[in-house]
């Protein structure tokens, strides 16, 4: 019996204590046309040895590639210390921290955690987590339009170069609520959000939300976009890469007035690719909005002898508290990823994080210069971005990823899932974690992939020909 | 004291630096940071032993006895965290190809036919992150099945008083009127007030069985009907579902969606607060409505299904396939117990819960519901207490955990006054649960010789009893340099 201590005596004593002959009479409440779940197609169980070796099959099946994807998740250096700390049984299998006395670890942490995540968007204050950068982007526009006073259209603008999987989130969660998401378009020669396609908008909007860098790794004008919200009376929600805010002007100091609030994906701090999650999503905003912040929150206080203690604080906003008022349905958030990223960017610092961001940065340029060398690839965006690129391709892109894929590298990804116009088009991420050694075999391969398929293109136009 | 009082300007922990590079950033100066982020500049011993040393200032399952009411703190195996972190699965990008992702999708595809099986639905979602996005996605399920059939005047779900807070959260989140029924004295739900509150406004019901008062919902297949009748579906809350893995099927008992705690139920860490997985389960005619990604399977090749397949579908709750690594931790737990590993679950989980409460009732304490069987947990109520000792659950709560024990859920559900919801799981020991019911009898004694010992607990503990009150009304959210701290 897997983690069941009890004994047959133990047994017996317990039902004897309960009056009860046996474990199935505990059930008797139940009533008996229910107590027959039958589990046909479950297969019994394994020991630990036996599930070792199924998963290290399974993990071996999905291993040792190298990844030039980014779209949203990131490969960075994790430093070992990072996952060894977060694993110890005090933070891992502790419970959510209600009973602060005894989760002063935890709370504490969380209470570093605000300052560093808040600091980094140079804004007020940061809750305790949310699922995911998708799901905080949501989460953002729900408080946006509880938020903004001068503005209840309920209409919220997204630019077409969010992430597209955002959009989707966006729009299946908050599509709920009555609110209207009108995409902005991007222009085709800076991959960016232009003033322009904004007039027409003027007056009717509730929040407006400002990338960066955008979904294609593009450098978003970010205090023009900023400027134009506030001038339009609407709220400014920043979607960012909290790696790249190492270099690029953090939230609070966009425009004039800086952005109201600022969310996205922790992941690139300290969490592994892991298959999609478990991840964190960040949501920071200007105090003046700190009662409509959704999720938890610590705040630093006193005990009874003055002495200073870490509680959950402003839980009146909270659903456990008020039921079907309150700011979000959210109970459970990703404490165990920030714990880890807490630690990482402890480790980082400063200088590590922008080095980071340096490095992922500098390895992006290097790669797009040995790209653009082979005949037909080309970026299709100029100006500045971060370390994403979105290339055009003399090939189709998705033969091109399953022919880089027979040497263990992974392409990019494929645009045309989600941009139409875009069908032929890769965006490629490079991160610090690659060395040059990586980025010429990236390189040489690609080559060789697209002569390789060019080759066969022609053979089979020829072969169609002569049929 | 906080890591940013540790800091020395220059101070590194150089091992983790990538090499220093002259970057030319062609990026035009007014998009760049000014500024420096406040983070720590200390060595990597520094943070190791800070983060060690904080983390022995929490309670946690590795450590301590938690029998929190509703929660289903049960050991997290060990073997399973280890696994998750082979590199196969941690290092693979979401994004990758399917036949680059084969690993992971078999686990996931397995884990959504066993909770077929176990919950005796038609279909599965794994994407939901946590319980409260399950709910979210079952309620947009059954807004989005009246929809299909033109049936657009469902304004209304029904919500037991009992409910956790999270329900009729996600219900208003899904664009819902909430509607409270109540508890009769048996705990069960007041069928003549449902059959009063049931009509064409009706969209659904959300329940927990066995319910947040610790006792099973003994007319769950009459409320079906009679929610059923009204034209209305049933949503299942399985943040209980512990207390009848393998036993007895939410799918049988007549729901029509329902979610799972992957962190309760299926023994995956709750991390100091997350992350939790909240898959959902589904009837028939449900089936087409179900969030986005879900695993499919055409001979041995596993393949992503998407809104191109699906056209009804909710749509997508997150950035990629939910929270995948604790899918994968409770793929493995659900593979460590096999199908006769379930219903051992839920018999030793209700076997401890009643082993408990005989030995609480006997030494004095007062059932909230003294005529019932346990489920996996039950409640005490200190309302007579409160009256003659003028001592709180609060004060009982704290001062448990002097005696190393964390404290039971206080004051859930809402209904029941002075209350602690007490859910020991099956993976304790006899031994484990005789000590907590000694000290909470040593505890009630104390209460009688000195209720000031509750009051003011915690007495042992890093800290004593911390104002809330000052938290709230003067906000301090972030360490500010200029404001003096010391811990």
């Amino acid at each position: 019996m897997p983690f069941i201590p009890h004994t047959d005596q133990d047994i017996q004593a317990m039902l004897a204590t309960i009056g009860a002959a046996k474990v199935e009479d505990l059930f008797d409440e139940i009533p008996t046309s229910l107590r027959h779940a039958s589990l046909d197609t479950t297969a019994s169980g394994l020991t630990e040895m036996e599930l070792s070796r199924l998963m290290r099959e399974r993990a071996k099946q999905d291993g040792d590639l190298l990844c030039f994807i980014g779209a949203g998740a990131y490969e960075h250096h994790i430093p070992a210390a990072v996952w060894e700390v977060a694993s110890r049984g005090e933070f891992l299998t502790a419970y959510t921290p209600y009973q602060a006395e005894a989760s002063q670890g935890t709370l504490q942490l969380l209470y570093e955690y605000q300052t560093m995540m808040a600091s980094l968007m140079g804004l007020a204050v940061s809750n305790a987590s949310l699922y995911d950068g998708a799901s905080a982007l949501a989460e953002a526009i729900l408080m946006a339009v509880r938020a903004n006073r001068k503005n209840q259209s309920h209409q919220v603008l997204i630019p077409a170069t969010v992430h597209p999987h955002y959009r989707q989130v966006v729009e299946a969660i908050v599509g709920q609520q009555g609110i209207q998401l009108t995409e902005v378009p991007y222009d085709p020669k800076t991959g960016t959000t232009s003033l322009s396609f904004l007039e027409a908008f003027s007056g009717n909007v509730t929040a407006f939300v400002i990338p960066q860098p955008n979904f294609f790794g593009q450098i978003e004008e970010v205090d023009a976009l900023t400027d134009w919200a506030h001038a339009h009376d609407a709220l400014a929600i920043a979607v960012v890469n909290p790696l790249a805010m190492a270099i690029l002007k953090a939230p609070g100091q966009w425009g004039q007035d800086g952005a109201d609030i600022a969310c996205g994906e922790g992941q690139p701090l300290g969490v592994p690719l892991a298959s999609g999650g478990p991840y964190y999503g960040f949501l920071c905003c200007k105090m003046d909005f700190v009662r409509q912040l959704p999720g938890r929150i610590v705040g630093r206080t006193v005990d009874a002898e003055g002495k200073p203690g870490f509680v959950l604080t402003l839980q009146a906003r909270e659903q456990h508290i008020r039921r079907a008022k309150a700011t979000s349905n959210i109970c459970t958030n990703q404490g165990l990823l920030v714990t880890a990223s807490t630690i990482h960017m402890s480790l980082l610092g400063p200088k590590g994080l922008r080095l980071a961001a340096l490095a992922s940065y500098q390895n992006t340029r290097l790669l797009s210069q040995k790209l653009s060398a082979i005949p037909g690839v080309k970026r299709v965006f100029h100006g500045a971005a971060f370390h994403e690129m979105v290339l055009r391709l003399p090939q189709p892109v998705n033969q091109v990823l399953v022919e880089l894929a027979k040497f263990n590298i992974q392409g990019g990804y494929a645009m045309g899932a989600t941009y139409f116009e875009l069908n032929d088009c890769l965006l490629v991420c490079v991160t610090e974690t690659k060395t040059i050694l990586d980025l010429d075999e990236y390189a040489d391969k690609l080559q060789f992939v697209l002569e390789k398929l060019a080759d066969t293109g022609v053979t089979l136009e020829k072969k169609t020909l002569v049929d | 004291m906080l890591i940013f009082e540790q800091s020395q300007k220059g101070r590194s922990a150089r091992a983790q630096l990538p090499r220093e590079i002259t970057a030319e950033l062609d990026i035009p100066a007014h998009l760049l940071r000014q500024d420096e982020p406040l983070l720590p500049e200390v060595s990597e011993l520094q943070v190791v032993r800070h983060y060690t040393r904080l983390s022995r200032k929490n309670f946690s399952i590795d450590t301590q006895f938690y029998p929190l009411g509703s929660c289903t703190m049960k050991y997290n195996p060990r073997g399973v965290h280890r696994l998750a972190f082979l590199e196969g699965f941690l290092n693979h990008h979401p994004l990758s190809l399917e036949t680059q992702s084969q690993g992971f999708m078999a686990c996931a595809y397995e884990l959504q036919e066993i909770l077929k099986n176990v919950t005796g639905m038609k279909g599965v979602s794994l994407t939901p992150m946590a319980g409260a996005q399950g709910e979210f996605a079952g309620v947009a399920m059954i807004r989005a099945y009246h929809e299909s059939r033109g049936d657009t005047a469902r304004t209304e779900i029904l919500v037991p008083d009992a409910a956790h807070g999270t329900n009729p959260a996600s219900a208003v989140q899904c664009g819902y009127k909430v509607r409270e029924i109540p508890t009769g004295i048996d705990g069960n739900v007041d069928i003549e007030a449902l059959r009063a509150a049931v009509g064409p406004q009706t969209a659904g019901i959300m329940l927990t069985n066995p319910s947040t008062l610790g006792v099973f919902e003994q007319k769950i297949q009459e409320i079906a009907k009679i929610v059923h009748q009204a034209g209305g579906l049933l949503y299942y809350d399985g943040a209980n579902l512990n207390a009848i893995l393998g036993k007895v099927r939410p799918g049988d008992m007549g729901f029509d969606v329902m979610h799972i705690n992957l962190h309760k139920t299926f023994a995956t860490p709750h991390g100091g607060g997350g992350p939790g997985g909240g898959p959902v389960a589904v009837s028939e005619r449900l089936v087409p409505f179900l969030p986005m990604p879900i695993v499919a399977k055409s001979g041995d090749f596993y393949r992503w299904l998407t809104e191109a397949d699906c056209p009804q579908t909710i749509g997508r709750l997150s950035s990629f396939m939910g929270n995948a690594g604790i899918i994968l931790r409770a793929y493995m737990y659900a593979r460590l117990l096999g199908a006769e590993g379930m219903h051992r679950v839920a018999e030793f989980a209700t076997l401890n819960a009643n082993y408990l409460l005989a030995r609480l009732k006997a030494a004095g304490f007062t059932p909230a519901y003294p005529t019932r069987r346990a489920s996996h947990e039950f409640i005490i109520t200190l309302k007579q207490e409160a009256k003659e000792l003028h001592i709180s659950a609060l004060d009982v709560a704290k001062r448990l955990l002097d005696y190393d024990f964390h404290a039971p859920t206080m004051y859930f559900p809402l209904l029941v006054p002075e209350c602690l919801l007490i859910e020991p799981t099956e993976t304790e020991s006899k031994e484990a649960l005789d000590a907590f019911a000694d000290a909470m009898i040593k505890v009630l004694d104390e209460a009688k010789a000195n209720p000031e010992l509750l009051k003011n607990a915690p007495h042992h503990l890093p800290v004593r009893r911390l104002d809330e009150v000052k938290a709230a009304r003067e906000l301090d959210l972030v360490y500010d340099p200029e404001r003096s701290h010391s811990l």
